[in-house]
């Protein structure tokens, strides 16, 4: 099975985790994702690999960077009608807050669906949703399979 | 590109490898680092791919070597190191990286103002001609200090 037929699979049995674990930097960074009423929560479980500033502590930039992107690809491979790599064109993130070391959450909400390049927002918190801690916004290439 | 003394080297060294966990778990190491850039590399590893039909590394990986180049960047052209905050990163992804070769980020810190320092950077592999990722980020100082563009 190739891994387009594999995505395919996990999403047509709605097992989006499957989906995720075919990615093994999501595994990495510790990354689950589960709907949750009618959004897709993606989860970056907290682990001490993540922390970039051992003195507050913080979470690394780039980690907070890679759970925004993920949430974004995760969105457009579960909810877009083609299952479809997607490749990031651009990234483009948004620093609130620094990263307590707990759990951290994010949503990627699709703007603009087009055929060639779909553009999305993302959103990640931590304790409190409407305190987030990073936004982001990103502009994929989705080349149909 | 002036070279930094052996204790920053080594100080900057031990601030961005040893000194942060993230950067320890990626593999990340300092290559060179002078009061106007920094240098660093991502060895590829598995655990970091993101498509493994490819194995091209995951573009979060990339994210993370251009924000602790750029961060370096920073530190690397301030007078004295005073805390420093990630405003903004902007990352165009120009293509896939190669699999099985290392990534290196290279960054500068081409202004500094009393209160932000902005960054620009590039990631490589194999020359700086070969760039398939370039950045641009702005950093908050949270210490006063005096205007100065290195």
């Amino acid at each position: 099975m190739t891994l387009i037929e594999q995505m395919a699979a996990a999403k047509a049995s709605h097992d989006y985790q499957k989906l995720i674990d075919l990615i093994p930097y999501a595994g990495f960074l510790g990354l689950t994702a589960a709907m949750q009423g009618d959004e897709l929560i993606t989860t970056m479980r907290y682990g001490d690999h993540l922390i970039g500033n051992p003195a507050l502590p913080a979470l690394h930039g780039g980690t907070l960077g890679a759970l925004l992107e993920s949430a974004a690809i995760f969105e457009l491979l579960c909810r877009a009608e083609t299952v479809v790599l997607p490749k990031t064109i651009t990234l483009t993130i948004d620093y609130l807050r620094s990263g307590a070391p707990v759990d951290t959450y994010a949503l990627g909400v699709v703007t603009r669906q087009g055929r060639r390049v779909t553009n999305v927002r993302m959103e990640a918190w931590q304790t409190d949703r409407r305190a987030p801690v990073a936004t982001a916004h990103a502009v994929f290439l989705v080349m149909r399979a | 590109m002036a070279d930094l003394s052996d204790e920053m080297q080594g100080r900057m060294a031990r601030a961005f490898s040893r000194g942060v966990p993230h950067n320890l778990a990626l593999g990340i190491r300092i290559l060179a680092a002078s009061p106007t850039e920094a240098s660093f590399e991502l060895p590829y590893d598995a655990k970091l791919v993101g498509n493994p039909e490819t194995g091209t590394l995951h573009g979060g990986a990339i994210t993370a070597l251009l924000d602790a180049a750029s961060g370096a960047a920073v530190f690397a052209a301030l007078p004295s190191l005073v805390p420093i905050a990630t405003l903004d990163l902007r990352i165009d992804y120009l293509k896939p990286a190669a699999p099985g070769k290392p990534v290196i980020a290279k960054a500068s810190c081409y202004k500094m103002t009393r209160t932000v320092a902005f960054t620009r950077a590039m990631a490589y592999q194999d020359n700086p001609e070969n760039v398939i990722a370039h950045s641009v980020g702005t950093f908050m100082l949270s210490t006063k200090m005096g205007s100065r563009t290195p």
